[in-house]
């Protein structure tokens, strides 16, 4: 489902004497259907760079991204929009959202995108805001008045409102609590039952042994006049 | 009679083939607003400049002229302008409607039918019909030119929304031949039925704003509408009490400062003429002209400070 | 799986080579892009950029010297004045960032909704009243407000106002020149939530000008640079946000403060 093939990225600092900085080559990793790969390795090796490149977030220099049968590293913007709309998910550890709107309407909004009648949007994002224990009383306020952890949460309902075939996971349980945790490994192991392909970052080792097959250590991407 | 210090018609012969032309071209293209080089007339605008300046162009010796104001034949408006030609160009003047050849009106079109032959001149203050809610002169060019008219409903639903149906009651809208939209100038709209197949020839002249604009004889006049809120030409739900006429345009007249008021037609010639043949309305006793009404409304618009 | 249909390939707009000189000043120069129906593009860059000679050019306030603009396949340039004039009724529509300039401020709410509806044509005082009303609620404007003239609304309420003059006869391609400019940040979220809501149950393709980055990023999925009226870089919203590979967006997205 995610194929990576001699991937390479390097950042060009216009604004700084036009230095190029190269911060990956040779990336080569695969994630199957109802697979799940975790990235490892220290900070700054390129974990993070590596999944927003996979997004269409970052360009890549080089090199082939396959997300099913489209190379996401050509591709042109509409695909990659419709890419994210429909077929790949992203569970980043940031929420960013439109300020004043309710939260039951941010998690229903990756359905109603897809055309889903909105009374069937929002009884799908209640189920999982209630499955996350978000309390039913701030379904109708905005997120970004929320502590960390619930914002977390929010920002993990909507990753999971629609069933992406592949999912992108940063972190997703990096600021929660134990019972939470359990709700979001609980999610993760779902989606990979009902055949999603999973890359992600896990810090939390536990979380890791619970839900990866597979860990790839991306040190082995860094460029060699970095490392 | 006529004093010989002036050229026919007040205007030098040029400026009335000038205008003449602008005549020809606005009959040519009916509803169209042609420009043309105004004049300095010997009266103020708003006194009829344009109507005056058209008379000038129309008028042939063999001419004779009636002119009226909001229909009466002996306001100071019409008495100057009639004057005005008698003594510029000598022509034949008469009060009745089916005798005159010419016609200079401000605010009506007379209640006997015209007939071919005749010519009715209107004195125009805003020839522009979307002046009001679209100000810039080249947009509203370019909306005539490309047949924008929307902006015209919205005036109509303006109307409807604030006083629940079409309040407009005078200077209403219409479109010429299915074409043009033309300001019929401030005539009620009881006589907007009248604009169209009409078998006398009608010259709209606005002075101030140098533009002439035609219907010629039996052209189609369409005052415009809402499928739901259809026209409706309205007067006051009285008859004339000076001759009784029911179907005439009428006058309110305050009579006293207790309120009481009479209704007479505003067309004085009309009403003058119905009075003569016998008939009678509820105050229609023999002395009572319509001649001395119609001075008590000159009076009475005086007081009010209504011109055009 | 989803992915295997194909992505609709008919740019509802497409434009090559737009030019706009003002004397021997460059407004825009050599502009192409192509727009795909329900898509948003923000053209960003500072004052002078050009952003704003190149949405008037596109919109036909401004005449371009050079360029193609086709739109559903037609040669906007080539059409006559009155073929552009309808379309820019009905299947277009302007945002202006001063809703003093795309309201008609003498006329009631009703009396703006309902003007590009009896501009094609509408008869009928009912109905048009009825869909004015429709649209105010959709733009969050109470029913009451209706016989209103837009002087006594907010500015907030203007703008919203002129978006329901807009989109009541269900256009197609939307142009919009910094919607949010002159507004309060509060104002800000609420207007840009509607246009997303909008945007999305209507399948608009939106062009927007903006200085603001905050705005394209919650409201664009492509974005177009600007600079000196050249166009400097394109692509994804995001990944020209987060990875810019020009020098002036570089300078301008490390520009913005920070909250």
């Amino acid at each position: 489902m995610i194929r990576i093939e001699n991937l390479s990225k390097t950042f060009t600092m216009h604004n700084q004497g036009g230095a190029i900085i190269p911060v990956m080559a040779g990336g080569a990793l695969q994630v199957a259907p109802g697979e799940c790969v975790g990235l490892i390795g220290q900070s700054g090796a390129g974990k993070s760079t590596l999944m927003r490149m996979v997004y269409g977030n970052y360009l890549a220099a080089s090199g082939r991204i396959m997300i099913g049968d489209l190379d996401v590293a050509q591709a042109a913007p509409r695909q990659i929009i419709r890419l994210r709309r429909e077929t790949l998910g992203y569970v980043s550890q940031f929420l960013r959202v439109v300020p004043r709107v309710p939260t039951i309407e941010v998690v229903a909004e990756p359905l109603l995108q897809l055309g889903v009648e909105p009374a069937a949007a929002r009884a799908r994002a209640a189920a999982l805001l209630a499955q996350l224990n978000i309390p039913e009383r701030l379904w109708s306020l905005s997120p970004t008045t929320f502590s960390g952890g619930e914002q977390q949460r929010v920002n993990i309902a909507r990753g999971f409102a629609h069933r992406y075939p592949a999912l992108l996971l940063d972190e997703p349980t990096a600021s929660l609590d134990a019972v939470n945790r359990a709700v979001v490994l609980d999610l993760i192991l779902e989606a990979k039952a009902r055949g999603a392909a999973i890359l992600g970052i896990f810090h939390d080792e536990a979380a890791r042994a619970t839900v990866c097959d597979r860990l790839i250590d991306v040190t082995g991407f860094m460029p060699k006049a970095a490392a | 009679m006529t004093d010989q210090a002036y050229n026919f018609a007040y205007l030098d012969e040029q400026t009335k083939r000038m205008i003449r032309r602008a005549i020809l071209k606005g009959v040519a293209v009916p509803g169209y607003q042609v420009p043309f080089a105004s004049r300095e007339m010997p009266m103020p605008y708003g006194w009829g400049t344009g109507g005056v300046q058209v008379t000038a162009a129309c008028l042939v010796p063999e001419d004779r002229l009636k002119v009226i104001d909001q229909g009466a034949d002996d306001t100071t408006n019409a008495v100057s302008i009639r004057k005005f030609f008698q003594r510029t160009a000598g022509v034949e003047v008469t009060e009745a409607t089916a005798e005159a050849t010419v016609i200079q009106t401000r605010h009506r079109i007379p209640e006997t039918a015209l007939s071919e032959g005749q010519i009715l001149v209107y004195q125009v203050p805003i020839p522009e019909p979307l002046r009001f809610l679209e100000p810039r002169e080249t947009e509203t060019r370019k909306m005539h030119e490309l047949e924008e008219y929307g902006l015209m409903h919205v005036k109509l639903y303006e109307d409807i929304a604030r006083h629940g149906e079409i309040a407009t009651s005078y200077a209403y809208p219409v479109k010429v031949e299915g074409r043009y939209v033309m300001d019929p100038s401030p005539i009620p709209k009881f006589d907007n039925p009248k604009l169209g197949g009409n078998a006398a020839i009608q010259l709209f002249g606005a002075g101030r704003e140098q533009r002439i604009y035609a219907v010629p004889p039996y052209t189609q006049v369409v005052s415009l509408d809402f499928d739901d809120h259809p026209f409706v030409a309205s007067k006051a739900p009285h008859d004339c009490d000076l001759c009784g006429a029911s179907e005439s345009y009428l006058d309110e007249v305050i009579t006293d400062d207790q309120g009481s008021r009479m209704y007479v037609c505003s067309d004085t010639d009309f009403c003058a003429t119905r009075q003569e043949a016998g008939h009678h309305g509820r105050l229609g006793v023999p002395q009572f002209s319509s001649k001395k009404i119609a001075k008590s409304l000159e009076g009475f618009c005086a007081a009010e400070g209504v011109t055009e | 799986m989803t992915f295997h249909q194909p992505v609709q390939d008919t740019p509802l707009l497409r434009v090559t080579g737009l030019t706009k000189h003002y004397g021997a000043r460059i407004g825009c120069a050599d502009v192409s892009f192509d727009l795909y129906p329900g898509e948003v593009l923000g053209i960003v860059g500072e004052s002078g950029s050009g952003k704003s000679t190149l949405l008037a050019s596109l919109a036909g306030h401004l005449r371009p010297e050079f360029g193609r603009i086709a739109y559903d396949g037609r040669d906007v340039l080539a059409m006559s004045e009155t073929e552009r004039r309808r379309l820019s009724r009905t299947d277009w529509a302007y945002v202006h960032q001063n809703p003093r300039d795309g309201l008609r401020m003498g006329v009631s709410a009703g009396g703006n909704v309902g003007e590009r509806l009896m501009a094609i044509g509408g008869r009928h005082y009912g109905d048009i009243r009825a869909k004015a009303t429709d649209w105010l609620g959709r733009v969050e404007i109470a029913a009451d407000r209706i016989d209103d003239r837009p002087s006594a609304f907010s500015g907030g309420m203007q703008q919203r106002l002129q978006i329901a003059r807009n989109l009541v006869t269900a256009p197609r391609l939307v142009f919009m020149d910094e919607p949010t400019g002159g507004l309060d940040v509060s104002v800000q979220a609420r207007l840009l939530d509607l246009l997303r809501g909008l945007v999305r149950d209507l399948g608009l393709s939106v062009i927007i000008v903006t200085h603001d980055l905050a705005v394209v990023r919650l409201l664009a999925d492509r974005l177009m640079v600007m600079k000196s009226g050249h166009v400097v870089e394109q692509g994804l919203t995001d990944q020209v946000l987060d990875d810019p590979q020009h020098a002036y967006t570089q300078l301008l997205v490390s520009s913005v403060l920070q909250v």
